[in-house]
C-alpha cells in the first residue's frame, strides 16, 4: 500500500522530487562551505536576494505554459523603479505613486500581449522590441543618474521582519503571491485554459475560447508582477537607476524552465518554479559564501539549466529507444530536433 | 506501386491547391522586394535628415565609422539569419564574440607577430568549437534552441571572466598588423568591411543557390515535411550553428582590431539582441522559412545608420536604446500588416 503510494508519488511528481533532491544537495554544499550557512537567520535573510526574481517567475510560469515568452520583465522592473523615483522626487505621495506605477506596469504588460495578438507575432519578437524600448524610456527619463530620497518607511524592506520572527517581509510577500498563483493556475478555470491554450491554441480557438484575450491578460499579469518586483528592488536598494536588474529576465526564465515548465508550452507547475527558485538562490548564495565571483556563479547556473532540460530528455529518449525485437515492421519513432518557443 | 500512389497524390495536390500556393509564393517574392525598398527608403531618409542637420554626418571619416560598426553586426547577423531561417535562434553570439576577443587577445600578448589570416583562423576555430556545442545541444541533445543558447550565453560569458581574470586586453597588446584590418586599405575600404561584405554575399549565394541553403529554408518552413522529404534536419541545423559560431568568433578578433580594447564585461554584451534585431528588421521570420541575407544587410545598415545619426546629431545617447526598440517593433508590425493585407487580397481573387 505504502509502496504503491510512493511509486505513484514518484511517477506523478518525479521532476519536483528531483528538484527537492537538488535543493537538499545545494544546501548541503553551502553548509559545507560555511558554518554560518545553516543558521535560521542566514537561511531566512538569504531569501531576500532573489524574491524579485521569484515574483516575476510566478507570472512567467503562466506565460511560458501559454507557449509564449516575456523578455521585457526586467525592463518593466527598471522603468517602474525610474518612474517611481521621479514621482517621489516631484513630491508625489507614495500612497498615490505606488498604485500608479503598478498600473503603469500592468499597462506595459498589456501592450506586450496586445501587440502580439494584434499583429499575430510571436511574443519573443514583440518583447525583444519592448525590452529595449521600456528600458530605453527609463534611460531617457532619468539619464545616467540614480534617484533616491525615499521616505524611511519605504526603504530597506529586506530588513523588516514579521515581529518576533526571523521571517523577512519580501519572503512573506512572495509566499502570498505564490499561493495566489498556485490557486490561479491549478484551481481555476483560467488556469486550465492556460494549459489548454499552451497545448493547442488552434483547437482552443475553434472551441470558442477567447485565446487572444487570455494571452493579453497573462501578459498584463506578467507586467504587474514585474512592477511589484520593481518596487521591492527599489525599496531594497533605496534607489533606482535605468540599468537596474539588467539581464535579470534570463534568471527569471532560467528559474521557470529549471522548474520543469516546458518552453513549448502546455506543461509546468507553480511548485516546480518555487522549488527551482530556491535551488538557484541557495546555490548562488552558497557560492557567494565560498567567494565565487557572480560571473562564475553564472557558469554553474547556465550548465544547470542545460542539464535540467538535457538529462530528462536524454533519459526519456534512452527509455524509448527502439529495441531490437520491436524493430521488425515498425518504423523508428520520428525524431524531433530543433524548434523553439515563439 | 508506391511510386504510383505518390504520383496520384501529387496530381491530386496539383489540382487542389495550385492557385493559392502560387499566389502566396508570388506575394512572398513581391513583399520581399517591397519591404527591402521600404528599408532603403528608411535608411535614405535617416541619412538625409541627419546630413542636413549635422555637417559631420556625411564626412568620409564618419561614413567609415558607420561601415566599421555595421560590418561587425553584418558578419554575425549573416550566421544568425541562417540559424533563424531553420526556425532556431542563437542567443550566445555576443558571448562567443567576447570569449573569442579575450582568448585571442591574450594570445596576442605572448605572440604579437602572428599573421592576420592566422589570427582570424584562430578566432574562427574557437567560434566553431563553441558553435558545435550549441549545435550538438539543439540537434542531438533535443534542448530547445532558446534554452540551449540562453544557457551557453551565460556559460560562455562566465568563461570570459574566468579566462581573463577580470583583466582587459589593452591597446598596446593588440599588434599593429591586426589594427590595420580596421584601417582603410584596398579599394579605399578597410579590409574588415570587405570581409563582412564577402561573407554576406557568400551567405546569400549559399542560401539561394545551394542544396544546403534551400534545405535551411525547407526545414524552417515546414520541419515535418522537410524530414519526410529526406532532409537531414539535425545535420543542417548543426551546420547553421557552426557557421554562426565561427562568424561570431571572427567578429571577436575584428572587435579587437576595431576597438583595440577587449573588456570582459562589455565586449559583445547584449550584442545578440542587435544581431537578432538586424535579422528580424530585415524581414527574416522568427518562425523560420522566410527572409534572407539581402534583408539582413539592409537591417544592419538601418540600425547602424540610426545609431550613428543619433550620436552625431547631438541627441543624447540615452535615446538610442528606446529608438532601437521602437524600430524593431515598427519593422515587424509593418511587415505583419502588409502580409495580412496581401494574403487577404489573394483570398479574394482566388
Amino acid at each position: 500500500m505504502l509502496k504503491e503510494r510512493l511509486r505513484e508519488l514518484v511517477q506523478h511528481n518525479g521532476y519536483e522530487l528531483l528538484l527537492v533532491l537538488l535543493l537538499a544537495a545545494s544546501m548541503a554544499f553551502s553548509a559545507s562551505l560555511s558554518p554560518y550557512f545553516l543558521t535560521v537567520t542566514t537561511l531566512f535573510d538569504m531569501t531576500s536576494q532573489f524574491m524579485e526574481i521569484g515574483l516575476m517567475a510566478l507570472a512567467m510560469t503562466l506565460v511560458i505554459i501559454l507557449g509564449q515568452i516575456d523578455l521585457s520583465v526586467a525592463s518593466i522592473l527598471a522603468l517602474v523603479g525610474v518612474v517611481f523615483g521621479l514621482m517621489n522626487e516631484r513630491g508625489i505621495s507614495l500612497g498615490v505613486a505606488i498604485p500608479a506605477v503598478l498600473a503603469l506596469a500592468t499597462v506595459l504588460g498589456l501592450i506586450n500581449g496586445w501587440l502580439a495578438v494584434l499583429f499575430r507575432l510571436p511574443a519573443l519578437v514583440v518583447t525583444l522590441g519592448t525590452m529595449a524600448l521600456y528600458r530605453g524610456v527609463g534611460q531617457i527619463l532619468l539619464g545616467d543618474r540614480s534617484t533616491y530620497g525615499f521616505p524611511a518607511w519605504f526603504v530597506s524592506i529586506d530588513f523588516r521582519y514579521i515581529p518576533g520572527t526571523p521571517v523577512p517581509l519580501p519572503l512573506v510577500i512572495f509566499a502570498a503571491f505564490a499561493v495566489v498563483f498556485y490557486f490561479l493556475l491549478h484551481r481555476t478555470t483560467l488556469g486550465r485554459l492556460v494549459y489548454a491554450v499552451g497545448n493547442n491554441a488552434e483547437a482552443c480557438r475553434f472551441s470558442g475560447i477567447a485565446v487572444d484575450r487570455l494571452q493579453v491578460m497573462v501578459f498584463g499579469l506578467s507586467g504587474l508582477m514585474a512592477g511589484t518586483a520593481g518596487l521591492m528592488m527599489t525599496s531594497r536598494f533605496a534607489s533606482a537607476r535605468w540599468d537596474m536588474a539588467n539581464g535579470l529576465e534570463l534568471d527569471v526564465i532560467t528559474t521557470v524552465v529549471l522548474g520543469g515548465t516546458s518552453i513549448f508550452g502546455g506543461r509546468g507547475t507553480i511548485v516546480g518554479t518555487v522549488l527551482a527558485l530556491f535551488v538557484i538562490g541557495t546555490l548562488r548564495y552558497g557560492m557567494g559564501l565560498a567567494n565565487v565571483l557572480p560571473q562564475n556563479q553564472s557558469v554553474v547556473i547556465g550548465v544547470l539549466l542545460i542539464l535540467a532540460i538535457f538529462v530528462p530528455e536524454a533519459w526519456r529518449a534512452w527509455r524509448a529507444r527502439p529495441r531490437r525485437t520491436a524493430r521488425r515492421g515498425g518504423e523508428a519513432p520520428a525524431q524531433v530536433a530543433g524548434g523553439k518557443a515563439g | 506501386m508506391r511510386r504510383q500512389e505518390a504520383g496520384t497524390a501529387g496530381q491530386a495536390l496539383d489540382v487542389a491547391v495550385p492557385r493559392p500556393v502560387e499566389g502566396v509564393l508570388a506575394i512572398n517574392r513581391g513583399l520581399a522586394r517591397f519591404r527591402d525598398l521600404g528599408l532603403v527608403v528608411a535608411i535614405a531618409a535617416v541619412a538625409a535628415v541627419t546630413a542636413v542637420r549635422s555637417p559631420q554626418f556625411a564626412t568620409a571619416a564618419n561614413l567609415q565609422r558607420i561601415m566599421l560598426d555595421i560590418s561587425l553586426l553584418l558578419l554575425v547577423a549573416t550566421g544568425q539569419t541562417m540559424v533563424v531561417l531553420t526556425r532556431n535562434i542563437d542567443l550566445s553570439v555576443g558571448s562567443v564574440l567576447g570569449l573569442s576577443g579575450i582568448v585571442i587577445g591574450f594570445m596576442l600578448k605572448d605572440h604579437p607577430t602572428m599573421a592576420v589570416p592566422f589570427i582570424l583562423a584562430l578566432g574562427a576555430g574557437l567560434g566553431l568549437l563553441l558553435g558545435a556545442i550549441n549545435g550538438a545541444l539543439v540537434s542531438w541533445g533535443r534542448v530547445p534552441a532558446v534554452i540551449a543558447t540562453l544557457g551557453t550565453l551565460t556559460v560562455y560569458r562566465g568563461l570570459v571572466f574566468i579566462h581573463s581574470g577580470g583583466q582587459q586586453v589593452n591597446p598596446q597588446d593588440v599588434p599593429r598588423q591586426l589594427l590595420q584590418v580596421a584601417r582603410p586599405g584596398g579599394l579605399g575600404l578597410p579590409p574588415m568591411v570587405l570581409m563582412a561584405l564577402i561573407v554576406a554575399v557568400a551567405g546569400w549565394v549559399v542560401l539561394r543557390y545551394t542544396r544546403t541553403g534551400r534545405a535551411m529554408y525547407a526545414i524552417g518552413s515546414n520541419p515535418d515535411a522537410a524530414r519526410m522529404r529526406g532532409l537531414q534536419a539535425g545535420r543542417i541545423i548543426f551546420l547553421t550553428y557552426l557557421i554562426s559560431g565561427a562568424l561570431a568568433g571572427v567578429a571577436g578578433v575584428l572587435y579587437a582590431a576595431r576597438f583595440a580594447t577587449v573588456n570582459p564585461a562589455s565586449a559583445g554584451t547584449g550584442f545578440e539582441l542587435q544581431v537578432i534585431a538586424a535579422t528580424v528588421i530585415g524581414g527574416t521570420s522568427i518562425m523560420g522559412g522566410r527572409g534572407g541575407i539581402p534583408g539582413t544587410i539592409l537591417g544592419a545598415l538601418l540600425l547602424g545608420t540610426i545609431a550613428n545619426a543619433l550620436a552625431v546629431s547631438g541627441v543624447s545617447g540615452f535615446w538610442q536604446r528606446a529608438v532601437e526598440g521602437a524600430v524593431i517593433l515598427a519593422a515587424v508590425a509593418v511587415d505583419a500588416v502588409i502580409r495580412r493585407q496581401a494574403v487577404r487580397g489573394v483570398g479574394r481573387r482566388a
